[in-house]
């Protein structure tokens, strides 16, 4: 250190570059904190593991593919709320995927960019509107609009059916599954939209002079071009319903059956976590709660990692192109 | 014009319509969820609302003074918590992170993000509710301040990034040391965006219910402090829409358009911020 070169050599050491005076400090408080991220995320996943030990020692596998849930003999199984989650989640791909690429399409490839900017803005508000906010509305109109319009029409048309049997009561997976497709779908046109517009002009010029009219050149060039934009995107939403809490408790009538029709009332992971872990008693109890916490952060993950892989791909293959 | 050419017309009308319809119908819900929270909740809101404590089922003139106070309190103290270390990861991830580590972290901070909400709430009860041996507003707090903390991270990283090469350089050609740099150059030049986020990141964590659920739970009066259950506008409004009561149910529209209203205030001005700021100085 007593000669400007010795200097040098030991600052020039940590990750990038040249650090001098006050730099390796500026760097080891946001090391500090960039770490801390990383321990937090480590930390809950212990903290999942192991605050679930109870049950996944009393339990073990069989937790997964068993349809008992007695808080009062402490049988705990997993199955009726994994049936709902996937059920729920699936319902409500089902119908925003359509509404969602259709009107990424039409504000990406019909739409004046003022106006495709202007639906394009609403449709993101709508994203940061609270899911107790929709699990509100929904309780006050689309329950009682189920119970009374479309579920008995439902039931008289595809009553024949195994999906639509049985009392309606209003609440269920169906009026789950629209709840989440609302609250899916603004993820789904702002992500497919990037992806749509990040086709090369050439593409959709090509068809055209070939002779394809424009919906040709939209659904059999454009939209497969960007398809794992839009796969990602899918994916965004599915990850977001799955772990979806609030809006989901308080539609879908919180009973942990298995039922065929869509009209039943279910339960999910994540609305059975918000409804019984205050009033859980016992560790085993307690901890079959935390487990399925578990199994839905697995879940989530797993789908995340996914939803990232496919943007990340489309992303990098658009800006090559650019 | 051949038939089949006809068809195929046809076809494109029908086809481009009906992606235009999907477009009003999915663009028109917001109008919908606001008009219907603005018909009913304009109805019960009064002054007495945002200064009264909660009175029983069937009594009037009841508030929600402290649900208010309390997520106030709560959101407060996940900014405390979430926006200095959202921050500080921000400007390492951009600054000084190198390949591996910094996708790393870049990846943890992701996954964090997308951890469901619930899940989060779960992992607090561990860590703050079970040690401490009650439900408390530092319990909320921290809860929300993950997820603070990933959103501010990522948001700051990406302004810090859009800074042009040259500024860096000509900070550093001057002979500032690169954290002179940082707080002097770079992280003014970004400050709009990283402000945006950050209040984007608040009004998110502002609705969110789930986390607090078991760890503020709720509170009918006035709290005393950090380590006691508190009060919060989401739980109420949840609390009282599922319970069987008329006049609950009008406290929860009312409580449900103040949060919506807020909600949607902070996200207007955060865009209005990044679309008049051009972004960054020349």
């Amino acid at each position: 250190m007593s000669t400007p070169t010795a200097a040098v050599r030991t600052y020039s050491k940590p990750v990038s570059g040249r650090l001098r005076g006050g730099d390796e400090v500026a760097w080891a408080v946001t090391f500090f904190f960039a770490l801390l991220i990383l321990g937090v995320t480590l930390l809950l996943v212990y903290e999942l593991w192991s605050a679930s030990a109870p049950s996944r020692e009393k339990f073990g596998f069989g937790f997964l593919t068993s349809k008992l849930w007695n808080p009062v003999t402490d049988e705990f199984g997993a199955l009726p709320y994994i049936y709902g989650t996937v059920l729920t989640s699936f319902l409500a791909l089902l119908i925003s995927v359509p509404l969602g690429v259709g009107a990424a399409v039409y504000l990406s490839e019909l739409a004046p960019p003022k106006l495709s900017n202007a639906l394009t803005f609403l449709v993101e508000l709508l994203a940061a509107v609270p899911s107790v906010i929709f699990g509100l509305i929904a309780i006050f109109t689309l329950i009682p609009l189920m119970r009374t319009v479309v579920g008995p029409a439902l039931k008289s048309v595809l009553g024949w059916t195994p999906f639509f049997t049985g009392p309606v009561f209003g609440v269920g997976y169906l009026t789950a599954g629209i709840i989440l497709a609302i609250m899916t779908f603004p993820f789904i046109i702002s992500v497919s939209r990037e992806a749509l517009m990040s086709v090369p002009r050439e593409q959709r010029e090509a068809a055209l002079a070939l002779g394809a009219t424009k919906w040709e050149s939209t659904w059999q060039i454009v939209v497969p071009f960007a398809r794992l934009g839009i796969f990602g995107s899918i994916f965004l939403g599915l990850a977001r319903a799955l772990g979806e809490t609030m809006a989901v408790t308080m539609v879908i009538g919180n009973s942990p059956t298995i039922k065929a029709s869509l009209l039943a009332s279910g339960h999910t992971i994540a609305a059975v976590v918000a409804s019984e872990f205050t009033e859980a008693t016992g560790k085993i109890y307690t901890s079959a709660l935390v487990e399925l916490g578990l199994v839905l952060f697995v879940l989530t993950m797993a789908i995340n990692a996914l939803a990232q892989l496919l943007i990340l791909i489309t992303t990098k293959k658009g800006s090559r192109k650019a | 014009m051949t038939p089949p050419n006809r068809r195929r017309n046809a076809i494109n009308n029908v086809m481009l319509t009906l992606t235009g319809v999907c477009a009003v119908v999915t663009s028109s819900t917001l109008i919908l969820v606001l008009g219907y929270l603005l018909y009913n909740g304009g109805k019960s809101l009064n002054l007495s609302f945002f200064t009264n404590l909660p009175v029983g089922q069937g009594e009037t003139g009841g508030g929600i003074a402290n649900a208010i106070v309390g997520s106030a309190e709560m959101v407060g103290l996940a900014a405390l918590i979430g926006i200095p270390v959202g921050l500080m990861a921000g400007v390492y991830l951009s600054e000084f992170s190198g390949k591996t580590f910094g996708f790393l972290i870049r990846y943890t901070a992701d996954l964090l993000n997308g951890v469901p909400s619930i899940v989060i709430g779960l992992f607090a009860w561990t860590v703050v509710v079970v040690p401490m041996k009650t439900f408390s507003a530092l319990a909320g707090g921290v809860a929300l301040s993950l997820m603070l903390i990933p959103i501010t991270a990522r948001n700051t990283e990406q302004f810090l990034q859009e800074v042009p090469r040259t500024m860096r350089e000509g900070a550093l050609a001057l002979g500032a040391s690169r954290w002179r740099a940082i707080a002097t150059v770079i992280v003014p030049a970004a400050r709009k965006g990283i402000m945006t986020g950050i209040i984007l990141g608040v009004a998110r964590i502002s609705g969110e219910t789930a986390p607090l659920l078991f760890t503020a739970l709720g509170n009918q009066f006035w709290n005393t402090g950090l380590n006691q259950p508190t009060a919060s506008l989401p739980v109420v409004i949840y609390t009282y829409a599922t319970a069987p009561y008329e006049s609950w149910h009008r406290q929860a529209w009312a409580a449900g358009l103040v949060l919506l209203g807020l909600v949607l205030v902070a996200n207007i001005s955060a865009r209005l911020i990044v679309s008049r700021g051009a972004s960054l100085p020349k």
